[in-house]
């Protein structure tokens, strides 16, 4: 049987092969010592904003309706996972196989998220959608700040406040209020991250392909015209906004794994912006650019360390962000760019036929060199 | 469209780089804090003396870390520049021991801490590193996980929580743990007879002021003092507090015990006045620098008591001059952050002198003998925030707390 | 009474939140788009007048003109550099570069002015006596909640005022409802976005002193939080109507207040369950239109 090989899945397996060669070269390259500490510690991190930028995506860029409060399915993730891998510390005694679990919990529990805020919120839309998934991730955030959580040997226990929080001797406090979760021992790794953004680009690639996909995207096209043609609509925006969610939840329990202690405030509104720039940048419905402007602009403001730069290193950043946003948005920019492309083409052109030209002459001579030797093998 | 969109962000970079390449020039400048006359004409006068043979001077790296953008960027900044006023002083020493500090951001979060931290260990590269900071508690406990597993030795100016240092033998504190300045402050009040009601506010988003509220509130209760009013508010940036304020005035406190930050206070003592309501307030040493807030009425601070090791209006030599060159250098008066951070200059740099034959030893076993050093019971340092500090084995440090109250604008210690 | 007095305190934070959401719909409803930049023009213009009192020793008043000098002027100039070149690109777009310019306007902030706390000098007395007392003992109002009700008031009605019977406020209406139509009529549709932003900035400008007066603390972040709440407030009245902006303002402190009554651990999460409920009751807000959409 004959495999047809469309533009889609091409595109896809090319994701896979970038994400690959990428997973490799690190490797190598840390093998070799050639890769900074710096950089080492921001792999895992990279890894999660990756994924965390790929799922946004599927709501914002291929859903099409705005989600201001993302940070708040990882910060479930994140801590459910950390519960997770806490509560399993002895009946999983190997670090991965018990990494894997808790990415699962985190992300079942951001899942979870993803229907008690899609359900009601996604008969709304646009902004009102924005807000609402703003004002899920500053609940979030402040419940887990109150929430402690520990287990002892009569079993699992929640409060709300330290006073009702009695753990017996010996128990382990898991998430204790404003300090988060500490004592949280990393499971992380970096090559649990790529199977992770493996996993996402299966997931989300899949999906886009698939009917179900097509539907979605037609949700987003034009919403009437796809209800008249019998799309289901709360279904399939509740099947991308879900997912969604619980990739973030899976990002999420990585991320919690990868610091001995995690507080919730970490997973606030400017998280979650910084999530929604690396899609906009990285193009809206482009996984690849997802992919790459997520790596990139993570990894930035650190590298922007290495200069002796200080107390500019933000500002910097918030430069670079209005010049790509201008730069990349606006015609006359873009028109100036086009023409710069062009005039490399021209040049390319003529290199080309210049090219020609000097390779045609050059078998000119050649063939009049033949010639001159008996000219008996020309053809 | 792809394309232009990877074009875009190849061109990000270029631009972020040749942004760099602008700014890297005049970078240096940036990164010394403008030293006193008298400070440049010693450090000048080290160098001459490097060139002609000091052999035995050791330079010993220290990695600083703390916000210096963001929210809590003010913690950060005064725990730097207090620290790099110590380096400046101790590298004019002509001591045997040269301290090279560098700052790195954190923003207040505990992944980019981690990252600051690994740059920290690039910069050093083989050279002995020792780790200041972090300034505040969450990104402190992250990062004292990653040096205790690589062995450096750590000691944080201001992040207080026992979390910090549970476990973990080469962590020390420069500051009070929270739950004891919650014992100490209720142990203050029993003995001082203040208060026969007391309201508490604090903000329950935050583990330095849960932290210590928790320990004040258990053992007030066990020293038999009667809390009324417990009252919180969830985010620093909250900015009404009357509804707060109202529970303790209705539950009839005479004395609110704030154990928070003094931007928050200096708003809940304004409204208090502003709704005539006026019991004794006592604050934790996060009070401090309260009265030096530009554009602050120190009136509203009449009667303040407060916690705090360091007083920026005494009169001693050292304080005098540590005052002054903070305020030359940076505009505005230093803060117990800044003090604290300026000890622990003191602290790393004369316990090094103590160690033998540190010149050949690398990060670990400068870790080793650093923490043996701190815990050995002999160790002791003077610094702004206490005189003879020492260090127990956990980690804490243990110097007296001074309760101070507000009279005229200063100090008055208690 | 004490339920008295939180309504007080939640009306006169709503006031301040209003002016801010006003500024906010103001500009969604003509530009469309969600300036994120706005809460940082709030911080602009109370360090203005914090310098211009402070520093220059100048009468409040002039602080106050100062303030809204400068950030009209510099709502002006991010419009013109940073958002007009993006006039025809996708909203998204727009919020990204308004996030920049939050950004920038921040990190600009913390370099020029420092990190540290100021406290502002609030521009009316905040002294115990300054108030009006309407039960004696038990029920007051001080003068900077009254004059930030009074600015509201004020504002909401020029606003109105200015909407409906001037030329240029027609221009703005007619540029939210249809900008391709209104530039075919000869409406000069650049103008009147500038001017929209002009009036958004000068708005905040108020808005920041105001809400420094009431709460005297000034540093690089406080235009933040301020900012998000009052968008919260803009999006609850019905985001793009001008007494919507005034209502969900108002509400949101009121709201606010009690749910400090309720838990002071979880007001936040209060505050924002009520808002998804209300949104879920009226999907455009309280006072928004719900356009159906034309086949």
């Amino acid at each position: 049987m004959k495999k047809k090989l469309n533009k889609n899945s091409l595109n896809g397996f090319i994701n896979y092969g970038i994400v690959i060669a990428a997973f490799i070269i690190i490797q190598i390259f840390i093998g070799k010592g050639m890769l900074s500490n710096s950089l080492q510690s921001l792999l895992v991190p990279a890894c999660c904003y990756i994924v965390m930028a790929v799922s946004l995506n599927l709501t914002v860029g291929i859903l099409g309706e705005l989600s201001l409060g993302h940070a708040g399915f990882m910060s479930l993730g994140a801590f459910s996972g950390i519960t997770a891998s806490i509560l399993l510390q002895n009946s999983i005694p190997m670090a991965p196989m018990r990494l894997a679990v808790s990415m699962a919990a985190g992300a079942a529990a951001g899942a979870l998220g993803g229907v008690i805020v899609g359900v009601p919120v996604l008969r709304l839309q646009g902004d009102y959608l924005a807000i609402v998934t703003l004002a899920f991730g500053q609940i979030i955030k402040n419940i887990i700040m109150v929430l402690y959580v520990g287990v002892d040997e009569n079993g699992f226990h929640i409060a709300a406040s330290s006073e009702r929080f009695d753990l017996a001797a010996g128990g382990t406090a898991i998430i204790k209020g404003p300090m988060g979760a500490v004592g949280v021992s990393k499971l992380a790794s970096f090559t649990a991250g790529f199977v992770l953004i493996l996993i996402t680009l299966l997931v989300v690639q899949n999906l886009v392909n698939s009917r179900s996909g097509r539907a979605i995207m037609a949700l987003r096209d034009n919403r009437i015209a796809a209800e008249s043609v019998g799309i289901n609509t709360t279904k399939y925006k509740l099947m991308a906004f879900v997912t969604s969610a619980a990739l973030a939840g899976a990002a999420g329990a990585l991320f919690g794994l990868n610091y001995s202690s995690t507080v919730a405030s970490k997973f606030d509104f400017n998280t979650s912006i910084l999530v929604l720039v690396f899609v906009v940048l990285g193009g809206l419905g482009s996984i690849r650019g997802s992919i790459i402007a997520a790596a990139l602009l993570y990894v930035l403001p650190e590298l922007l360390r290495s200069f002796d730069i200080a107390e500019y290193r933000m500002l910097i950043y918030a430069i670079v962000l209005i010049l790509v946003m201008l730069a990349t948005n606006n015609e006359q920019f873009t028109a100036l760019m086009g023409r710069v492309g062009g005039w490399f083409k021209a040049v390319g052109g003529w290199f080309k036929a210049a090219g020609a030209r000097v390779v045609g002459w050059l078998k000119s001579l050649g063939r009049t060199q033949s010639k001159g030797k008996g000219g008996t093998t020309n053809g | 469209m792809k394309k232009k969109n990877l074009a875009a962000l190849l061109m990000a970079g270029a631009m972020s780089l040749s942004l760099l390449a602008g700014c890297s020039s005049n970078g240096d400048q940036t990164s010394n804090p403008p030293a006193s006359d008298a400070g440049t004409q010693e450090s000048q006068a080290t160098e001459t003396d490097n060139q002609g043979g000091g052999t035995d001077v050791v330079t010993i790296k220290v990695g600083g870390i703390g916000p210096t953008t963001g929210d809590a960027a003010q913690y950060g900044t005064a725990t730097q520049w207090g620290a790099e006023i110590a380096v400046d002083e101790i590298n004019a020493q002509n001591g045997p021991i040269r301290l090279e500090l560098q700052y790195e951001d954190d923003t207040n979060s505990a992944d980019t801490a981690v990252s600051a931290y690994n740059s920290l260990k690039d910069w050093a590269k083989d050279a002995p590193l020792v780790i200041y900071g972090c300034t505040t508690t969450a990104p402190c406990v992250a990062v004292s996980t990653e040096t205790f597993a690589d062995r450096y030795f750590q000691l944080t100016p201001s992040a207080s929580s026992p979390e910090v240092t549970n476990g973990k033998d080469n962590v020390f504190q420069m500051c009070f743990t929270d739950p004891g300045q919650g014992t100490a402050a209720a142990e203050y009040l029993k003995s001082s007879g203040l208060g026969t009601k007391i309201g508490v506010i604090y903000n329950n988003g935050d583990p330095y002021s849960t932290g210590i509220a928790e320990a004040f509130i258990a053992h007030a209760k066990e020293l038999g003092l009667e809390v009324a009013a417990t009252s919180t508010y969830p985010e620093d940036t909250t900015t009404d507090y009357t509804v707060q304020l109202n529970a303790c005035k209705d539950a009839g406190a005479d004395l609110v015990f704030l154990p928070i930050y003094y931007t928050p206070a200096s708003l809940i003592l304004a409204q208090a006045k502003q709704m005539d309501y006026a019991p004794i307030f006592f604050g934790g040493d996060g009070m401090d620098g309260m009265l030096d807030m530009d554009g602050f009425d120190k009136s509203l601070a009449e009667g303040l008591l407060l916690m705090t090791p360091f007083n920026a209006s005494g009169t001693d030599e050292r304080t005098k001059k540590f005052v002054e060159t903070y305020q030359t250098g940076h505009g505005i008066l230093p803060n117990q952050f800044a003090a604290d951070g300026y000890d622990c200059m003191y602290a790393i740099y004369e316990a090094c002198c103590q160690i033998d034959g540190i010149a050949d030893m690398d990060h670990e076993q400068l870790c080793d003998a650093l923490s043996a050093l701190f815990t050995g019971g002999d160790f002791s340092v003077d610094g702004l925030t206490g005189s003879a500090m020492k260090w127990l084995t956990t980690g804490e440090v243990s110097k007296a707390p001074v309760v101070v109250k507000v009279e005229g604008g200063v100090y008055v210690t208690q | 009474m004490s339920f008295l007095n939180n309504v007080i305190t939640g009306i006169s934070l709503g006031s301040i939140y209003a002016i801010i959401a006003l500024g906010y719909t103001m500009v969604y409803g003509i530009a469309k788009m969600l300036n994120f930049a706005h809460g940082d023009i709030i911080m602009v213009g109370a360090y203005m007048c914090f310098f211009a009192m402070g520093s220059f020793n100048l009468p409040p008043a002039a602080g106050v003109l100062l303030a809204v000098v400068v950030c009209t002027v510099l709502g002006i100039v991010i419009e013109r550099l940073a958002y007009k070149p993006l006039r025809s690109a996708p909203s998204l777009a727009v919020l990204i570069t308004a996030i920049g310019v939050s950004y920038l306007l921040q990190n600009g902030a913390q370099i020029l002015w420092g990190a540290a706390t100021k406290t502002f000098t609030p521009i009316v007395s905040t002294a115990p006596e300054a108030r009006l007392v309407l039960v004696p003992g038990q029920l007051s109002i001080s003068y900077v909640a009254i004059l930030s009700i009074v600015c509201c008031i004020v504002v909401m009605i020029a606003l109105t005022l200015f909407t409906g019977q001037t030329k240029m406020g027609k221009a703005m209406r007619a540029c939210s409802e249809d900008k391709g139509a209104a530039q075919l009529m000869g409406i000069d549709v650049n103008t009147t976005i500038s001017v929209t932003f002009a009036i958004g900035s000068a708005l905040a400008a108020i808005a920041g002193v105001l809400m420094c007066s009431a709460y005297p603390v000034l540093s690089p972040t406080t235009g933040s939080l301020p900012g998000i709440r009052a968008f919260t407030a803009a999006v609850f009245g019905g985001i793009g109507s001008i007494p919507g902006a005034l209502l969900g303002g108002i509400l949101l402190g009121v709201i606010e207040t009690f749910a400090k009554t309720i838990s002071t651990e979880l007001s936040d999460a209060v505050v924002f369950a009520v808002l998804i409920i209300v949104l879920l009751v009226r999907p455009a807000g309280l006072l928004g239109k719900y356009v159906p959409e034309k086949v």
